[in-house]
């Protein structure tokens, strides 16, 4: 098991902005690996130097061992891919499209098959302006597979979907991937990425502020974690400052808002019990991308904030 | 689609080029008839005005002004010229730069095959179109109209060719500056009515003034009108017109070329 991709010290500016600063990722042959991020991050910049759409400033780019730039032929064979907002035009039907593409390569996968695997069977003869947006981005998955590539970059694959077409596409990826396909997944959901990653490089203002496995990044994410309550009795914050897990909390009316990491819930609850006060209407916050990069590149300032305060 | 085709073993990669350009051709002109816009501009709009200019009597009198021709012997080979430019400065970059504008030359570049091949596969389907519309020009003239066909056939065959090269460039370069397809039609417009007013399109070259039949020869439908209208009377193009029409060719592509983005 090698790294099928390797990038190196990738830098990449838009004249005065810095769009990728100094990445650096391997991807391993058979994984899923997310690159997710705020949009404007610099993911598609980095994953289209990987796809030799764009001249990285600086760095080193390796996949399946060549160069995206100069091995432009040999690279399109083996490299599917996925283009964010890319469109195709409005009269072509699908067959047609699968058709075309599979005369690209020169060992293309039975279209026909892709056809049945991706649901779009019945719609063989639908021009693709009349297919809706879960449709599209399955043809543009086909598409992707058309070449039987050992990689394939999909890009942003199910923004814009509703959340029943986002699940049937992600039920698609696994089984893409089962197939021995290795992908490379651009996403901006943290939902996406916990689903269908093997590793995620989580990506903020071009640089890499962390390289993980979900679980292990969102345990970092939940130490971030909010319970919301309204407690059945008046009650002393000390009681839940003193908690080692607890790290604020703030009064919004009668409502307790208690900031803590990952143990915080436990030890919250606990506490309560042991002082018979009720937990009403608890709600806990889940960790969302946002709370991630907070939590993930806002540390010092944060932790600067709470020191100053105390 | 109950044909089923066997597994294709891996092709020889000259072999899957020289294909995937066909099945491109195939497919892009599969749109351009489904589009509508391009065979009504370019194949029947010719006719229609034949139909027109045919119609009435005086367009079919031989005329002392224009050296004992019928208005419809000059005309004919403007109505070709107008076809044709219509078609590769309008028509051709409207798609073009449309593609451009969805991302579709930016996912060819992913491809082996690569966007070049969809710049080919359109410079094809204009020449192929350039060719059925002049045809028809020149058959419904000669069988409704009793025009002649054009006496230096080789001549006339020679001049188009130039014509399309010179037109072909001018609309790769409308491709290439135009942000979108709807600029596009819109820059290819603003080029192609001045230049039809160069061809004779209201006014015949041979009726204006010295200096304004100088200025309509150094456009391209000027040339063009002067090279195939010379062939049409049964001599070869003159070296001019054809030099003019090359220049443009070179350049413009040129220009294109340099200014062209995939996205």
């Amino acid at each position: 098991m090698g790294a099928v991709i390797e990038v190196q010290h990738l830098h990449k500016n838009y004249a005065e902005t810095v769009a990728v600063d100094d990445v650096c990722f391997a991807v391993e042959e058979g994984e899923i690996f997310g690159i997710l991020g705020p949009n404007g991050a610099g993911k598609t910049t980095t994953v289209e130097c990987i796809e030799g759409l764009r001249t990285p400033d600086r760095g080193e780019i390796s996949v399946l061992g060549l160069d995206p730039l100069r091995d432009r032929s040999e690279l399109t064979q083996r490299l599917g891919v996925q283009l964010q907002d890319s469109q195709l035009p409005d009269k072509l039907r699908v067959t047609e499209a699968l058709e075309l593409y599979s005369s690209f390569y020169q060992t293309p996968a039975d279209w026909r098959a892709l056809l049945d695997m991706l649901g779009l069977a019945g719609k063989s003869k639908t021009p693709f302006k009349k297919l809706s947006g879960g449709q599209k981005q399955r043809l543009s998955i086909a598409l992707a597979l058309l070449g039987s590539p050992r990689v394939a970059v999909l890009d942003e694959l199910t923004t814009g979907l509703d959340p029943q077409a986002r699940r049937d596409t992600w039920e698609l990826i696994e089984g893409v991937r089962a197939r021995g396909v290795t992908i490379v997944l651009v996403t901006h959901f943290m939902e996406e990425a916990e689903r269908l990653c093997d590793r995620v490089a989580l990506i903020d203002s071009g640089r890499i502020v962390a390289l993980d496995t979900p679980a292990a990044l969102a345990e970092r994410v939940e130490t971030e974690q909010r319970i919301q309550f309204r407690p059945s009795v008046p009650m002393d914050d000390r009681l839940l400052t003193s908690l080692p897990d607890v790290t604020s909390i703030i009064r919004r009316g009668d409502v307790v808002v208690v900031t803590g990491n990952s143990n915080a819930l436990n030890a919250v609850t606990s506490v309560l019990a042991r002082h018979q006060i009720q937990a009403q209407q608890l709600r806990v916050e889940q960790a969302n991308l946002e709370d991630a990069f907070l939590a993930l590149t806002g540390r010092h300032s944060r932790a600067a904030q709470n020191a100053s305060q105390n | 689609m109950s044909v089923t085709t066997a597994v294709s073993i891996a092709a020889p990669q000259a072999a899957v080029r020289r294909s995937a350009l066909r099945r491109l051709t195939i497919t892009e002109f599969k749109l351009f008839l489904r589009e509508r816009v391009g065979p009504v501009w370019v194949i029947a709009f010719p006719l229609v005005l034949l139909v027109i200019f045919g119609a009435i009597p005086a367009f079919s009198k031989a005329s002392a002004e224009l050296g004992g021709y019928t208005p419809l012997d000059v005309y004919v080979p403007i109505l070709i010229a107008f076809s044709l430019a219509l078609s590769a400065v309008v028509a051709m970059p409207m798609v073009l730069a449309g593609y451009r504008e969805r991302g579709v030359l930016r996912r060819m570049r992913t491809t082996p095959a690569g966007p070049y091949r969809v710049l080919a596969a359109h410079l094809i389907i204009n020449a192929a179109v350039a060719a059925v519309s002049a045809t028809e020009v020149l058959v419904v003239a000669r069988l409704g109209y009793g025009v002649f066909l054009p006496r230096q056939l080789a001549g006339f065959a020679l001049g188009m060719l130039f014509t399309v090269a010179a037109l072909q460039a001018l609309g790769l370069l409308v491709a290439a500056i135009a942000p979108s397809g709807r600029a596009a039609q819109i820059i290819g417009m603003l080029i192609f009515y001045p230049m039809l007013f160069f061809s004779g399109m209201w006014w015949p070259i041979p009726e204006m003034p010295p200096v304004l039949q100088h200025v309509a020869e150094a456009t391209p439908l000027g040339a063009a009108w002067q090279a195939m209208s010379n062939a049409g009377m049964g001599h070869w193009p003159p070296a001019l017109p054809l030099l003019t029409l090359a220049g443009y060719a070179v350049v413009l592509s040129l220009a294109a070329a340099r200014l062209f983005r995939w996205e």
